[in-house]
């Protein structure tokens, strides 16, 4: 009686587990995998081959935005990591009683906004008709208007004020339980700043780290908004041809070729993190 | 404080500086959004103009059509509305379920099955929107090619967009119930059924509003998340844009301070949003 209960339940809490997870995620990816091999011949017959694939190896433009975005996505969870520690660092260990919750709270507002709001905010500031060129010009500094929007400079601004919440939350959370008598220790055993930071305060933080580059690297690899509001004409992003592939040229077996692509890079480079740094997705996500 | 600890007031007023800096930058673009709402000029830049409220109640009459005349955006806008209402109750539902399987049963593959269930957590959402179109609207393709059956729903369109938002979700409203669930005590629930309770009423009457707040703050995050999204919400969409697409195409036709009362009533919308899911949670913990 009581296993055929249990039993029932978890038959009855299994199956919309599998319906989401096998209709909305696997199945669709499988077809994906399935379409990017698909040759086509005429309007109605398809045959299976790597014609997809080759075509991105001999473009040199796909392969070339390929690696670009991958670099630079790289390069925006470094510079976010780099940029969000030393805030963690304040909210999680500096700040007392209501400041910190305050300041906790200060870094979640921008993302009570949309992506495309963050970034027409951006837009507004940073054009040849923004605030900052008309109080550069105010101020003597510059002669004319001056245009700092639509290069790489500003696509990673905005890419990395995009990341910025997903890298100091983690961070926080992790920072607050660390034992502050670790940190005495390390300098009552001689450390100097930098040893105690590499020593005791990175390791212990690690988990933090991974779950938050792991994010801010998926959210910046797969954006799409930033680089396109923000980037000019050499500035292109991967997400681009794919949009282009599939809405624009309706070339559905291109695009899910460069889908898999993208894929299969953000799962290596995730991944080779966890590897590297000795953690697992269960830990670091769940 | 870490007092024992050797550090010079130079380092310290750096710190400081660094902090200010931050939350400036952090700030400032939202804020200038914000402001150009209300100035007084056909486009959102300095000099300031003066104060207007046209780019919100404007009705066209004087060459201006205020955000509350304009029909293509308030029509986006309950698309949105629709789509993130569908959104959060199924994300709600299907979290609430994988949470009790996956914090409360024992079943062979588990372990894997949890991995699996993190899975949409790091697909990129372009993927997961360009997967869920080739494999739905394919399907509507061949089938009307093969017996002339038009499966409208599986065309670009609200039912895609729920599906491809519900996709990834889903998870984040599981793994933010199921860490809820995970500090129950269950000796409660075991109380309830030794004073005679079926497992149903101990779940409805003891489980269930433990859960409650962080139920309400799946549902406040899966709105918000599912509202703002763009990136797998445009491989989808069909004729009945959503808002933030909607907004996207304006904006590559130019920017107006329409655009920044949106803006605005999207910023004051989520935060009322965000405050009310706050609330409701931290007066359940005190209570």
């Amino acid at each position: 009686m009581r296993s055929s209960a249990s039993k029932l339940s978890l038959c009855l809490l299994m199956t919309p587990f599998v319906l989401w997870i096998v209709l909305l995620v696997l199945l669709p990816h499988l077809q994906m995998l399935r379409v990017s091999f698909h040759v086509r011949e005429s309007w109605d017959t398809v045959t299976l081959g790597l014609e997809q694939y080759q075509n991105f190896f001999s473009e040199s433009y796909y392969w070339r935005t390929f690696v670009r975005t991958g670099v630079m996505s790289l390069f925006t969870t470094f510079l976010t990591l780099v940029i969000a520690f030393p805030i963690a660092w304040y909210i999680a260990r500096l700040a007392r009683g209501r400041a910190k919750g305050f300041l906790f709270l200060a870094c979640l507002i921008p993302f009570w906004a949309s992506e495309l709001v963050r970034t027409y905010g951006w837009m507004i500031l940073l054009r040849e008709s923004g605030l900052f060129s008309t109080w550069l010009q105010a101020l003597g500094l510059a002669d004319g208007p001056v245009e700092m929007l639509y290069n790489d400079a500003a696509v990673i601004i905005g890419l990395v004020y995009n990341g910025l919440l997903f890298m100091v939350v983690p961070l926080v959370t992790t920072l607050d339980g660390m034992d502050k008598n670790l940190v005495e220790a390390g300098y009552d055993l001689g450390g100097n700043h930098w040893t105690v930071l590499r020593e005791i305060i990175v390791p212990w933080a690690m988990p933090g780290v991974v779950s938050g580059c792991i994010v801010v690297f998926m959210l910046t690899l797969g954006s799409y908004l930033t680089p396109i509001l923000m980037g000019g004409k050499d500035s292109a992003w991967f997400t681009e041809q794919i949009f282009t592939q599939f809405i624009t040229r309706f070339n559905w077996e291109q695009g899910a070729a460069l889908g898999v692509l993208l894929l299969v890079l953000s799962s290596v480079i995730v991944w080779l993190g966890l590897r590297v740094t000795g953690q697992n997705l269960r830990k670091v996500m769940g | 404080m870490i007092r024992s600890v050797p550090r010079s007031a130079w380092f310290d007023r750096i710190y400081l500086a660094y902090l200010v800096l931050f939350f400036i930058y952090l700030a400032m673009p939202l804020t200038v959004t914000a402001v150009f709402a209300f100035n007084d000029a056909s486009f959102p830049s300095l000099p300031w103009k003066g104060f207007t409220l046209d780019w919100f109640f404007a009705d066209g009459s004087n060459g201006r059509t205020g955000l509350f005349h304009d029909d293509g955006l308030l029509s986006a806008l309950w698309v949105s509305v629709v789509i993130a209402f569908w959104v959060t109750l199924l994300c709600v539902c299907l979290g609430c379920m994988n949470a009790i399987l996956f914090e409360r049963l024992e079943f062979r593959g588990k372990e894997f099955l949890y991995l699996v269930m993190l899975l949409p957590l790091v697909i990129p959402g372009v993927i997961l929107g360009v997967s869920i179109l080739v494999f739905y609207s394919g399907m509507a393709n061949s089938v009307s090619q093969q017996w002339g059956i038009e499966l409208d729903m599986f065309r670009p369109g609200m039912p895609l967009v729920v599906a491809g938002q519900v996709a990834f979700i889903t998870t984040l409203c599981t793994l933010v119930i199921a860490a809820r669930l995970r500090k129950f005590d269950r000796q409660l629930e075991e109380a309830a059924l030794n004073l005679g309770a079926t497992p149903v009423v101990a779940w409805f009457t003891v489980t269930l509003p433990w859960l409650l707040p962080s139920i309400f703050g799946a549902a406040a995050m899966a709105f918000l998340m599912s509202f703002e999204n763009f990136n797998t919400t445009v491989m989808l969409t069909g004729s009945d844009t959503p808002l933030t697409v909607a907004l996207f195409n304006r904006l590559r036709e130019g920017s107006t301070p329409v655009l920044n009362a949106v803006a605005l009533l999207l910023m004051v919308g989520s935060a009322l949003l965000a405050v009310l899911a706050m609330g409701r949670s931290s007066a359940r913990k005190e209570g």
